[in-house]
Parts: structure tokens; C-alpha cells; sequence
């Protein structure tokens, strides 16, 4: 037998060609007003903003900013939508424009995954078969919910909040306005929903299908800004409930902001997931499941699987084989179809992102980076992962949330328990291992709201997601994510 | 005595690597997401066809259809210039001899399967002798099977010592090892029977006969691609792969070639490492390959069906 062990190489003499989608499959206007009232009204604020392509730096629209005057008209026409005409609908009607957004969203499917590729930096795949048919399925989902309140709290008495004030994150905007619209209308609230101001184009284009599904005006209210526009929303004393997906920094200021005030909220904040493998876990899954599960959307994933706990006896294979599986992945033009890994957000988040990768070769961690040519102008950041990492790093403690993966290693159940549960967060983890008992003994005693076993990154409507500690509370889809949008007695 | 090194130390086969449906399922799944386009896709045609082992095994079989299948793998489709021939022939030992002499002075080689294929149900004496009849005849690859009966009853012994002593009786001719995936009934076995197979000696690992459904599937080759992998990385020692069956259109094929290529790399990617067993798959490359070069689709009619 050879002696010699080679190592595989994958610079391939087959390449494969350009496969790029066709950006024309997307109508975006030159420039957008606020959708307030049914209706697209121009800023009081007067200004707008221009939002880029973050692939290529290019500028593909311009976005009003919103004033508090702005937000006050939002939140006035949302609280009379609600007085008038969306609390007192028989909840089968509410249920039918529901299933109506839904269907018009898989109508319009590829032009709102290019949009979101455009103006996101996700790779179209993702976009394509993740985004936004996820996004259609949360609406399908609560669209049925809405006439079966009864029968979701079985012997109790169910209320809409009023008027819910929304905020989501640049990560998965058509999802996570879904996430937060498709609750709030089963339940029969109305809404204010401010997308991220990165990303602002695919929650327009959900309101042009609003418009469109012939929604009662006012009912659903978008509007656009930075975070300004979210901290008058939260301040609005008209609002019921603060629904925000995004930093914990954020987070607790609004929870500052709301104290002493009657207002409900549910907080979805950040991460820093522990994804276990045991050495009876089949690896080879294994390695997919943790490549999927940091290096998806680029990392910007409140529930990433960024921490890798690997038991010793498999580590050094391990970590060969998800090299491997690195070099593999194409990083680059978002459009194209065969892009594993799209473009960084922004310019501040590539920042935040290499600053992080200064301080994890300062502490002395071995950083392997595939070699990959990277566009000249956009934001890029090629898959990153760090070996002789020890709990005490920063790059263990802090959420980078781009596409870098600290490997540590443990000897024992209880030893990686306690180092998993060690975190201010609490949002998801992941264990690899064949063993049934283990999977039982490790998901009750990980503090985490979501933990997957031999998978991750697995997200249906019917299941909730939300995060303990830092990580936020309240939980959203399935029947968990009626509750927060309801007075229940 | 000679001291044996780490590579010649056998594992324990009652141990081998779970494998988990779901993930290799959604692993295998993910490669058909690749877009192949414009030259990639030319290229990876032409690829394809150089890697088709054509094959004809069945009871009707004489020597005169052999002879024609022979003809059609030198003489593909001789309207288009500059296309590859297929790998080889594949046939019962008894065609052996009239295959070699149909194809003498080409680069296709005569593949045999032995063993008492497909169900490998005789004694190791037939099986050998099997065997030595297809080299002697001139068969310049041995397609055996394995005893999944022996195989199930937990007899892993048996069923390496009996590759073993087939590899021995092949010479110089390459052993590929068919499991019969499809009678295995799990992926967890076909990862085991993988092992035992190259750790037996098996030049390559081939998914199926074609007798029995469900063939060459592309989650069942990934496993068998990844057992590869992981033999490659302990031993130094490269087994090529032959699905088999099931894979009778061009962008099916393209599928494989694409997992072959992010999983094993540069390497496996030629007919020397990867092969497909199939009858009807070489037409629809053909007809793929003129679609590309003229810009229109041909019937089905000016494919000749030897």
C-alpha cells in the first residue's frame, strides 16, 4: 500500500461557468415613499436615503426616512384601522387576505428573491429556495390560525393588543417581516413595520402585494429609516406592543425605554450557538450540518452555529474533512446560481467582521481561509474558521455574525454542557451524535430556545424560535407565536 | 517477519461509520442545485461519455449482439468528430472473447462480471473459477459480486476473504466490487460493505447489477464516495466508483459528476476512477452533446440503439 498520504485537491481542471440570474426579473423604482394608509406618501421628514448593492457597491434605489412626525401618522392610521375596521372583521375574513399575501408572495417569487439577493448580498440559492418561500409559508401558516383562536387556547378568552410596532434586522428581511406581519394579523392586530435600513426594498415590494391583496388601508403601515425612526416607534405612546428582532445592545435600550409602560414586546437578539459533535456522530453529516450551519447567509445568523465543540478522539478528522468541505464552497457574485457564499451586509458589518478576525489571530488561534479571488469592489469576506481556540477567547464569547467559525474541543457530556450553556446568550445549539439517550440528556439541560439534533438551521412555521438570556424572550411560530400578540384570560 | 504498518491493520467491521439519512440525503440533494452551463457543460459532457461502461447483460444475450454493442462503442455516433468513446464494455464471461477481438486496437476495454452474477449464490470454487475463465478469455476488468447473504448474517469475514481471493484471481485485470445496494437496506451497511470491500483489495466500488431496484441512487454513491474519501486518507490508497443502473440522462449524470467532483476531486475525474454503468445514457450524451454543438435538438431516430 502507498505510503505517502496525499491530501485531495479540488482546484479542479472542470469549472463551472458563470450561471448568473437575470437582475431584470426585478422592477425596483428609482426612488420609494412610506407606505402609510394604504397609500405611498411622501416623508414629512423630506429626506431619503439610498441603499446599495452591497456585491458591487451600486446604488439601486432611494428610501424615504422617517420622521417621529412620520411614525406618529403610521401609528395613527394603524390605530384606526384597528378601532374601525380590522378588530371588528370576522376573524375568517382577516384569515383570507392572509392566505391572499401568501399566495401573491409564491406569485411573485423570483422577482423577490432577486430583490433580496440585490440589495442583501445572499447568494440567489438561498434567497430562491430559503427567503422567500419560508417567508410565503409563515403567512399560509397564520392565515390558517386566524378563525382557530378558540380552539388554540382551549376554555379561555382571546384579545388583539391594538397596535404593534415592529422592528427587523438586515439578515432576512422578507422573512422576518413575515415573521412579525403574519402573527399580528391572525391575531388581529395592526401593524408598523420598519425594515433595517440596509435592506428596505423587499419589505416595499411586500407592500406594493399589500396594496395589491386589497388589505384595508392602514392595517399594515411600512415605513422606512435608520434607527431613529425604530427608537420613535418604541417611544410612540399609542403603541401596544414592540415586536424587534436584532442586537441585544438595541434590545435592552428598548426595554429601558418601555419601562413603566404598559407596552408588551418580544425581543429576538443575538447569539453565539454551540454545535456539538460526539465521536459516534456521523461525521461526514456532521461537517455539512456545521458548515450549513455557520456559513449560511454569510453568517449573519442571530442563531449561527459559530461555536464548534468537537469531542477529542475526532477532532483532528474533523476538522480535515470541514477544510475540505471549505474549499469547496464558491464565494462571490450573489446573482450567480451556483454561489455558496454572497456578499457581506455592509461595509460597518465587514468591519465589525475582520475586527474580529484581527483579535482572533492576536489571541494566538490558527485561522485557516480557503483560497478564493474575491471581486474587487463590494463588501467580501471568504469563509473563515479558527483552530487552538479556548473558551476564555473573545472570539468564543462575542457574536461576530459573519462567516466565522471558532473549533474547540471537550472530553466528556458534562464538560461540554457546561462549556455550551457558558455564554450571556441562549438562542440555539446543535448536537451531533448517534446515541438517542444522548440527544435527550443534551437538549433538556442546553439553555437554549432551539436545539437541533443531527441537523441545523432548520426553520418551519409550525415550530417556535425565540432565545433565552441575553438572547431575548418571547417566541415566534407555531402556537408559541400567537401568544405574544394576544390578550389571553 | 515483516512488521505490518498501520495501513495493513484491518478495523473492525462490525464498527464502521454511521452514516445519517437525512443529512446525506439533503448533501446529495444540494449538488443538483449546481447550474451547468455554456463550456462547463461541453466539457463535462464529453467527460461523461469517456466514463460510460456500456453494457449488455442479459439472458437473450448472442455473439452477434455483442459484436453490434461493440461497433456502436467504436463508432458512437460518427456524424460528430472529436467525441470520446466510452470506457468499456461490459459482459458475460462467455462474450469476453468475441468482445476483445470486436474491439481489438481500441482503448475500450472489456469489463466481464463473475462471481455468479448477479446473485453470487455459488461456492467460492465456481465463483474463482468464474473468475479466472473472464481473465482468461482476456477480460481487462472483473465486475463481482458480493454475498449479501453472508453479508446480512453478519459473516464479514467470509465476505472479505472471498473478494480477497477473487482480487488474487484477477491478476492484472481490475476487481470492481458490486454490493448490490439495493439489497442492503440501509446506508449504515452500505458504508460497511464499502470498507470490507477495499479493504479486500477492491479497485473500485460499484453500487449495483441493474437487477435489482433501487440501483445507483445519488445518496447511496455519496456514501460510497465518502467511504472512498476516508479510505484514501488512512491508507494512501485510491478505489475508483461505479454507479450503476438508473442513470439514463445526461443531466443525471452531470449531477454525479458534480458530486464527484466537490467530494473527491481532481483525482477521481476520468474513466481511470469513475465510471457508469449504463446502456442508454451514452444516446442521451450524444444527443446533448450535438444539441450543443449545433444548437438543435436531433430526434431520437438518428441515435443508433445497439
Amino acid at each position: 500500500m502507498a505510503k505517502k498520504i496525499k491530501t485531495l485537491r479540488f482546484d479542479t481542471d472542470w469549472q463551472y461557468d458563470p450561471a448568473p440570474e437575470s437582475a431584470s426579473a426585478a422592477k425596483i423604482n428609482a426612488q420609494y415613499d412610506l407606505f402609510i394608509d394604504g397609500r405611498w406618501q411622501k416623508p414629512q421628514s423630506g429626506k431619503y436615503f439610498e441603499t446599495i448593492n452591497p456585491a458591487n457597491e451600486k446604488t439601486l434605489s432611494r428610501v424615504a426616512g422617517s420622521n417621529e412626525k412620520d411614525v406618529d401618522r403610521a401609528v395613527r392610521s394603524a390605530r384606526q384601522a384597528y378601532e374601525k375596521v380590522w378588530k371588528k372583521m370576522a376573524p375568517a375574513e382577516r384569515g383570507k387576505y392572509i392566505f391572499r399575501i401568501a399566495r401573491m408572495m409564491q406569485e411573485k417569487a423570483r422577482e423577490l428573491a432577486v430583490i433580496e439577493t440585490l440589495e442583501g448580498g445572499k447568494p440567489i440559492r438561498e434567497s430562491r429556495d430559503f427567503d422567500v418561500p419560508t417567508a410565503a409559508q409563515h403567512f399560509f401558516y397564520y392565515a390558517g390560525w386566524a378563525d382557530k383562536l378558540d380552539y388554540a387556547f382551549p376554555n379561555k378568552k382571546v384579545a388583539p393588543l391594538g397596535v404593534a410596532a415592529q422592528i427587523i434586522p438586515w439578515n432576512f428581511p422578507l422573512l422576518m417581516a413575515a415573521w412579525k406581519i403574519a402573527p399580528a394579523l391572525a391575531t388581529g392586530n395592526t401593524v408598523v413595520l420598519k425594515p433595517a435600513e440596509t435592506t428596505s426594498l423587499t419589505a416595499l415590494k411586500l407592500a406594493e402585494i399589500i396594496q395589491e391583496a386589497d388589505l384595508p388601508h392602514g392595517v399594515v403601515n411600512i415605513i422606512t429609516g435608520a434607527g431613529k425612526t425604530g427608537v420613535a416607534m418604541v417611544n410612540h405612546p399609542d403603541v401596544n406592543k414592540i415586536a424587534f428582532t436584532g442586537s441585544t445592545e438595541v434590545g435592552k435600550i428598548i426595554q429601558h425605554s418601555i419601562a413603566g409602560t404598559n407596552k408588551r414586546s418580544t425581543l429576538e437578539l443575538g447569539g453565539k450557538a454551540a454545535n456539538i459533535v460526539f465521536e459516534d456522530a456521523a461525521i461526514d453529516q456532521a461537517v455539512e450540518g456545521v458548515v450549513n450551519g455557520v456559513y449560511f447567509n454569510q453568517g449573519h445568523v442571530c442563531c449561527a452555529g459559530s461555536r464548534l465543540y468537537l469531542q477529542e478522539s475526532i477532532a483532528k478528522e474533523f476538522i480535515q474533512k470541514l477544510k475540505d468541505r471549505v474549499a469547496t464552497l464558491i464565494v462571490g457574485d450573489p446573482m450567480d446560481k451556483n454561489t455558496d457564499i454572497g456578499a457581506i451586509n455592509s461595509k460597518n458589518q465587514l468591519d465589525t467582521i475582520l475586527k474580529y478576525i484581527q483579535i482572533g489571530k492576536k489571541e494566538g488561534s490558527a485561522i485557516y481561509q480557503p483560497a478564493c479571488s474575491l471581486p474587487k469592489k463590494g463588501f467580501w469576506c471568504p469563509p473563515t474558521l479558527f483552530t487552538d481556540v479556548a473558551q476564555s477567547n473573545r472570539i468564543v464569547q462575542e457574536e461576530i455574525f459573519g462567516p466565522v467559525l471558532a473549533i474547540l474541543t471537550f472530553r466528556t457530556d458534562n464538560e461540554v454542557i457546561e462549556k455550551a450553556n457558558n455564554t450571556p446568550y441562549g438562542l440555539s445549539a446543535g448536537v451531533w451524535t448517534d446515541k438517542g439517550s444522548r440527544i435527550f440528556n443534551m437538549t433538556r439541560r442546553l439553555r437554549a430556545g432551539v436545539v437541533w439534533a443531527n441537523t441545523f438551521n432548520k426553520f418551519d412555521a409550525a415550530s417556535p424560535f425565540g432565545g433565552y438570556k441575553e438572547s431575548g424572550f418571547g417566541r415566534e411560530g407555531g402556537l408559541h407565536g400567537l401568544t405574544p400578540y394576544l390578550e389571553i384570560i | 517477519m515483516k512488521r505490518s504498518s498501520p495501513a495493513q491493520i484491518l478495523p473492525d467491521f462490525r464498527r464502521t461509520r454511521v452514516v445519517d439519512q437525512t443529512g446525506i440525503e439533503e448533501r446529495a440533494a444540494r449538488f443538483t442545485k449546481r447550474s451547468i452551463k455554456q463550456s462547463s457543460k461541453r466539457q463535462a459532457l464529453d467527460q461523461v461519455l469517456s466514463m460510460i461502461d456500456l453494457t449488455t447483460l442479459e439472458g437473450k444475450d448472442t455473439d452477434q449482439k455483442v459484436r453490434h454493442l461493440c461497433y456502436k462503442a467504436r463508432h458512437l455516433h460518427d456524424e460528430l468528430c472529436n467525441i470520446p468513446t466510452v470506457a468499456a464494455v461490459c459482459v458475460y464471461p462467455n462474450f469476453v472473447r468475441v468482445a476483445k477481438k470486436a474491439l481489438e486496437g481500441s482503448s475500450v476495454k472489456v469489463a466481464s462480471v463473475a462471481t455468479a452474477f448477479p446473485s453470487g449464490q455459488s461456492t467460492r470454487a465456481i465463483k474463482l473459477a468464474d473468475t479466472r475463465f473472464a481473465v482468461s478469455e482476456g477480460a481487462d476488468e472483473v465486475d463481482m459480486v458480493i454475498s449479501r447473504g453472508k453479508f446480512h448474517a453478519g459473516e464479514y469475514n467470509f465476505v472479505f476473504d472471498e473478494i480477497a481471493a477473487i482480487k488474487e484471481a484477477c491478476g492484472k485485470a481490475r476487481l470492481k466490487v458490486i454490493l448490490e445496494t439495493g439489497e442492503l437496506g440501509s446506508f449504515d451497511k452500505v458504508r460497511r460493505a464499502s470498507e470490507i470491500a477495499m479493504y479486500a483489495g477492491a479497485d473500485f466500488i460499484k453500487t449495483s447489477t441493474g437487477k435489482i431496484q433501487p440501483a445507483a441512487t445519488m445518496p447511496v454513491t455519496l456514501v460510497m464516495l465518502e467511504a472512498i474519501r476516508d479510505f484514501y486518507y488512512k491508507t494512501g490508497k485510491q478505489v475508483g466508483m461505479k454507479p450503476a443502473g438508473g442513470i439514463s440522462k445526461s443531466k443525471l449524470a452531470l449531477h454525479y459528476l458534480v458530486m464527484l467532483r466537490e467530494t473527491l476531486g481532481q483525482d477521481w475525474m476520468s474513466n481511470e476512477w469513475f465510471r457508469f454503468g449504463a446502456s442508454s445514457l451514452a444516446n442521451d450524451v450524444l444527443m446533448q452533446i450535438r444539441k450543443e454543438r449545433t444548437g438543435q435538438y436531433q430526434s431520437a431516430a438518428y441515435f443508433s440503439v445497439d
